[in-house]
């Protein structure tokens, strides 16, 4: 009873403190990446930074779909490969201002996004994995056919001569972010504000009724949830962030190229997914990083071949699975109390070692 | 009232329910038989995992049959199941509030209701305690607290006492007595446990191969001969 009440007395205060921590440290961690990380890095690696905020977003929209709703889709990447695509297509075709430019792509990439995710309604586990690998597959395939958009203008996005020239014009970015620092401060704020509308969603009415679905489709029926209202929803938010995602990487790097985005790619992004953790938001942003910032790591700062990074990735998963479902980002914190804790009694027993001495 | 006219389930060569007709008049009736007599698979057709092939179920005077399955919670269909589904990953307070949110129930009624719910089954638990921490006996009690929020009609309790030990049996049977009084709701009860029967159920039916065996008050029916010998009868025989 008592219990009860008290809860009744901080529910209607709303945040309580460990709510407010979170959001602190949160508020932090997005300006030191915003104003901090710009000031003390150099140019390559601001590049990589941006990739890595893109790359979160990704990591997000699977998170959202495998992490909240228990269906695995291995089309990602093949998403922000069509995001890429239309934001680029866009941007050639129209004058649109870059926001609007940004919502457009997020709605279109949406749209075909629920349609793979129509599958989803009647399929799971490793028959959706295999169904939405195979979308993957299929995009990689039809934009090399059809020469990804190599810079010609109109609608086609093909160029006469069909090959790219110095003279290709870049995807126009942002008037006031068109500097590659100016453009990751853009990069890091969109992202922010995805991952804001993610946490709108998993702390309200559509993530309680998607852990349902997880838990269990009978039970989630029963509740009265509408299970494929939910499930396309689901896909609808992922597909939404990926497709906005996709047209930042298309400003990003200016000129896409089919040859950017491999089908493999989708494995990697599940695979860092999965280390960074699928069950919480900050997950995304440690896969965003193994996703991005390591292979730079390797290939420009340690001059060591990235593809010894599948290892590396192989390994972390086989890790993640065995012994930490909630992947890096539930486990980091948990191994840091532990060390935290072991200093203190390592601490305190040396402290009492010598005061015995002493006395 | 629900009135259940002729109902037939079949599946690949068996027929778990076989033109069964029963009333359930009100307050909390008992629904008893042996193991595969059709009981759970009674408690899907009301929730609609399962289509029956013939007969009707009329509750509260509307053709429930007719409802498409997720509907049924917004009328008021409730129930918990064999083994316990409270979501593990969300707080005790999320997982009533769940059903709540689409039990059309208001929302600015949402934080009384779901603490009054509870309050109701008497947690003592923080509600915002994740339901994974919690042991069996609390993880049940949520799971009556998610099927009495928001204002039910039917509320269907399959097996709640399998597993716990005896005391707490006794204080889930006070909290199952006190549902149709406090809460409004017509409750079957299925469950194995023939004290908990017969303290909790004015009424009981007792199937056994899908057909009605006998129904009635729960004193009288549970001393009917076919009953005994229905649903006691292997003990007879051993």
């Amino acid at each position: 009873m008592s219990t009860v009440t008290s809860y009744l007395d901080r529910t209607s205060t709303y945040f309580d403190r460990k709510t407010i921590i979170r959001a602190l440290v949160a508020a932090a961690l997005f300006l030191v990446a915003l104003i901090v990380l710009p000031e003390i890095s150099g140019a390559d690696w601001i590049t990589t930074f941006t990739s890595v905020a893109i790359y979160s977003v990704v990591a997000l929209g699977f998170g959202i779909l495998y992490g909240r709703v228990g269906m695995i889709s291995l089309g990602q990447v093949a998403l922000l490969t069509i995001g890429c695509w239309i934001g680029a297509r866009l941007a050639y075709a129209t004058s649109l201002p870059f926001p609007l430019l940004l919502l457009v792509t997020g709605a279109c990439t949406c749209a075909i996004g629920v349609l793979v995710g129509l599958p989803a309604l009647r399929l799971s586990g490793l028959y959706l994995a295999l169904i939405t690998l195979m979308f993957a597959g299929a995009t990689t395939i039809f934009l090399s056919v059809t020469d990804f958009p190599n810079g010609g203008g109109g609608w086609s996005g093909v160029s006469v001569a069909g090959q790219l020239t110095t003279s290709t014009p870049p995807v126009r970015r942002p008037s006031w972010a068109v500097a590659d620092v100016a453009f990751y401060r853009y990069t890091v704020i969109v992202a922010a504000i995805l991952f804001l509308l993610a946490l709108v969603h998993v702390a309200a009415k559509p993530g309680r009724a998607w852990a349902t679905i997880r838990e269990s489709e009978p039970a989630a029926l029963a509740a009265g949830v509408n299970i494929t209202l939910y499930k396309l929803w689901a896909f609808a938010l992922a597909s939404f962030v990926t497709g906005v995602a996709g047209c930042l990487l298309a400003a990003q790097v200016g000129v896409p190229r089919a040859i950017t985005f491999q089908t493999q790619d989708s494995l990697t992004l599940a695979a860092t997914a999965l280390i960074g953790g699928i069950f919480s938001l900050w997950g995304a942003v440690i896969a965003g990083i193994f996703n991005q910032l390591l292979p730079f790591l390797f290939s420009a700062q340690w001059n060591v071949s990235p593809n010894y990074l599948l290892i590396i990735f192989g390994a972390g998963l086989l890790q993640v699975l065995l012994t930490a479902p909630g992947g890096l980002a539930e486990q980091f914190p948990k191994d840091m109390a532990n060390l935290g804790r072991l200093a203190v009694r390592r601490f305190r027993s040396l402290a009492s070692g010598q005061g015995g001495e002493g006395s | 009232m629900i009135e259940v006219n002729g109902l037939t389930v079949r599946f690949a060569g068996v027929t778990p329910i076989d033109d069964m007709s029963v009333t359930f008049p009100g307050g909390t009736c008992g629904l008893i038989g042996p193991n595969g007599a059709g009981k759970t698979t009674f408690f899907n057709v009301l929730s609609g995992f399962v289509k029956p092939a013939a007969g009707t179920i009329t509750a509260f005077g509307e053709n429930l049959l007719k409802m498409a399955d997720y509907r049924r919670a917004r009328w008021g269909l409730r129930r918990t199941f064999q083994t316990e589904m409270a979501i593990e990953k969300l707080s005790i307070f999320d997982n009533v509030a769940l059903i709540h949110e689409h039990s059309g129930a208001k929302r600015s009624d949402r934080n009384a209701d779901v603490l009054g719910a509870i309050e109701f089954v008497g947690l003592t638990a923080s509600p915002q305690d994740k339901v994974g921490g919690l042991g069996a006996r609390e993880r049940r009690l949520v799971e009556v607290a998610r099927a009495v929020v928001g204002k039910p009609r039917v509320v269907l309790l399959d097996e709640p006492a399998a597993g716990l030990p005896d005391e707490e049996t006794g204080h889930l049977s006070s909290v199952i007595q006190r549902i149709p009084s406090e809460v409004g709701a017509l409750v079957i009860l299925v469950d194995h446990d023939m004290s908990l029967v017969s303290a909790c159920c004015q009424t009981t039916a007792v199937v056994d191969f899908g057909r009605l065996v006998a129904s009635g008050p729960t004193a009288e029916v549970l001393h009917d001969e076919h009953v005994m010998r229905a649903y006691l009868g292997t003990e007879d025989a051993e």
